[in-house]
């Protein structure tokens, strides 16, 4: 995606991380769902221009605190500010949301295009572009969007009818649409080949560069790693590391119960995992919730 | 015979309202098929007849004539409370969709029955709201009709774009920052609005086969959300208008008439979509570009979902 609207240039020039105002910070947030807690007193921070991954087993609340965090589910204790606004408040065109693919889509036929474009809604309203107009600059926005995810002759396509692969690209396209400031990720990389991870690796690459903020929810980090300034681990709602990338654990590839099953077209063999594990910050995380 | 139907006073009333209401409900349709509420439409359908029962008990106590003058209103109030109601409870979450719909199912005819046995009427009187009676349909029924059909037109299209999105993807767009729950329960009236206005046409119990069958059918074939919507309208205007003409040739209940044919295309459509389909599918062959064959890639736990990778459904 090309930078450069007028939003951009501005929180570029906040793009030193800790210099200003968070892209996201969450303070004590706790969340209970159906009677069960699953986050207790976690802090989360983003800072403007800050790539952080947020990691743990399955189970461990990471989509939740995501959701959390942009008012999807709502907080049973603490707050969370957006760019320094109440969660209430937030200036929401200035966030992008991908989130966790869900099953095969089903419904009404709708096209990539149209998803995408309904990543576009608020932004549309921010510059003021209503009817006509809106319906042309979202179009151009849309396409440019689905391009980026080298996705452009889908455009038209029913989601329906795409792999799982290809939606979960139509879902990132559809949170780069308003090129947001605030990107957050929630496992955007399940079941996409490598060498569309690759290229949107290279995308988050540039929009980090340009001062995009990045939550992301990673299994993997290898793909990642060169971009991350910081890791997260949560464990039982609860985030039991804040700092750098836990380094790669040996025994990974072979944890019970992780099967992978990576087969690259165009393959070395695959090799004995540069992939975080958890055993030096939760020595039996990988033992596996579920 | 067309001269006769358009000259007959009581034909062009009859079909001012089947057309409105064949255009305004499947574009309601079709947000509610989306949000997998394809029966909300039911529900709210049974708790109108509550509503039309309370208007003659309101109508009785008061000593309007007639006395179901009120039965109108009273199923478009009912409706609208209804409706908001069940989506307020399935966002806060105490009770699933189909439970709840349920509640309606069973609430909105028994509490109609019994209001209608208080308001001294009896449940035969419930009949022509339950079946329609698009025959009696007077002028002042026509202008209300009209105007609401209308309303639900303007609305449904003029803000198709937030109203997808939050059928679509509910948490995506609670994440950018649109007014879910105001959205939600404006669907929901909306869905009432039809409901009331489509009574005289199909009645309460065949109402939501409006909304939904004609989506159902251009699901079959159409290729995107607008044009769904789209053909869908159209096909709920060309199903009441045959079955309005057929029932001036023929004996029969115009409401029933129109949704048997509106089940009948349905049928034809899928058995068309479903032959081209066979047909178009040769392995591999999905209508990507050949970049695109080693598309499936698990990187994760995701095997389950990924088996589906490129064994498209085209």
């Amino acid at each position: 995606m090309t930078a450069a609207s007028g939003a951009r240039a501005t929180s570029a020039s906040a793009a030193v991380p800790g210099s200003a105002t968070p892209a996201l910070a969450a303070r004590d947030v706790s969340v209970v769902l159906s009677g069960r807690r699953i986050l207790s007193g976690v802090d989360l921070t983003v800072g403007a221009g800050e790539v952080v991954a947020l990691l743990g087993a399955n189970g461990s609340g990471k989509s939740t605190l995501v959701k959390a965090c942009l008012g999807i589910v709502p907080l049973a204790g603490g707050r969370v500010e957006l760019f320094g606004d109440r969660q209430g408040d937030a200036p929401w065109p200035r966030i992008g949301y991908v989130p966790q693919r869900q099953a095969a889509a089903t419904g009404v036929p709708t096209t990539a295009l149209e998803v995408v474009r309904a990543g576009a809604l608020s932004d549309g309203a921010r510059r003021g572009l209503f009817g006509g107009r809106w319906r042309r600059a979202t179009r151009d926005a849309a396409l440019e969007a689905l391009a980026a995810m080298d996705l452009a002759h889908a455009a038209d396509r029913p989601v329906q009818e795409l792999s799982g692969g290809q939606h979960q690209r139509v879902l990132i396209a559809r949170a780069l649409v308003r090129r947001p400031d605030l990107l957050v990720l929630d496992e955007p990389t399940t079941g996409i080949d490598l060498a569309t991870i690759e290229a949107f690796v290279a995308t988050i690459g540039r929009m980090r560069a340009a001062g995009t903020s990045v939550l992301v929810v990673l299994h993997e980090t290898e793909a990642f790693a060169p971009l991350l300034d910081r890791a997260v681990v949560l464990r039982h709602g609860r985030v039991v590391h804040d700092g750098q990338l836990p380094p790669a654990h040996p025994g990974h590839g072979g944890a019970p119960g992780h099967v992978h099953e990576h087969a690259h077209p165009h393959a070395e063999p695959y090799r004995a995992e540069p992939v975080i594990g958890l055993s030096d910050v939760a020595p039996d995380a990988m033992g596996g919730e579920e | 015979m067309i001269v006769e139907i358009l000259t007959s006073q009581l034909m062009q009333r009859a079909l001012v309202a089947a057309v409105l209401v064949g255009a305004a409900a499947p574009v309601v349709g079709t947000f509610l098929v989306q949000r997998r509420l394809a029966l909300l439409g039911d529900g709210i359908g049974h708790i109108a007849l509550t509503g039309v029962a309370a208007g003659w008990l309101v109508g009785a106590v008061v000593g309007l004539t007639p006395r179901d003058v009120l039965a109108l209103p009273g199923a478009m109030v009912a409706a609208v409370l209804g409706a908001v109601a069940i989506e307020w409870v399935r966002a806060k979450g105490r009770i699933t969709g189909d439970v709840a719909l349920a509640i309606l199912f069973y609430g909105g005819i028994a509490g109609g029955v019994l209001l209608i046995q208080i308001a001294g009427g009896t449940s035969s009187n419930l009949m022509s709201y339950l079946f329609g009676s698009i025959a009696t349909v007077s002028t002042g029924d026509l202008v209300w009709t009209a105007g609401l059909a209308l309303l639900v037109l303007a609305v449904g299209i003029g803000l198709r774009g937030p109203l997808f999105a939050v059928s679509n993807d509910e948490d995506f767009a609670r994440a950018s920052g649109l007014p879910v729950q105001l959205l939600t329960s404006l669907l929901a009236a909306l869905a009432a609005v039809t409901v009331t206005v489509a009574m005289r046409v199909v009645g309460l119990l065949l109402v939501s086969a409006l909304m939904i069958v004609p989506v159902a059918t251009a699901q079959a074939f159409a290729r995107s959300f607008s044009r769904t919507m789209a053909w869908a309208s159209g096909i709920g205007v060309v199903v009441s208008i045959a079955g309005l003409c057929l029932t001036y040739a023929y004996d029969l209940p115009p409401g029933a008439l129109i949704v048997v044919l509106a089940i009948a295309l349905y049928a034809i459509a899928s058995a068309v979509a479903h032959h081209r389909r066979a047909r178009l599918t040769a392995p591999g062959d999905d209508g990507a570009p050949p970049s695109e064959v080693d598309d499936v890639h698990l990187r994760d736990h995701d095997d389950a979902d990924g088996e589906q990778g490129e064994a498209c459904r085209t």
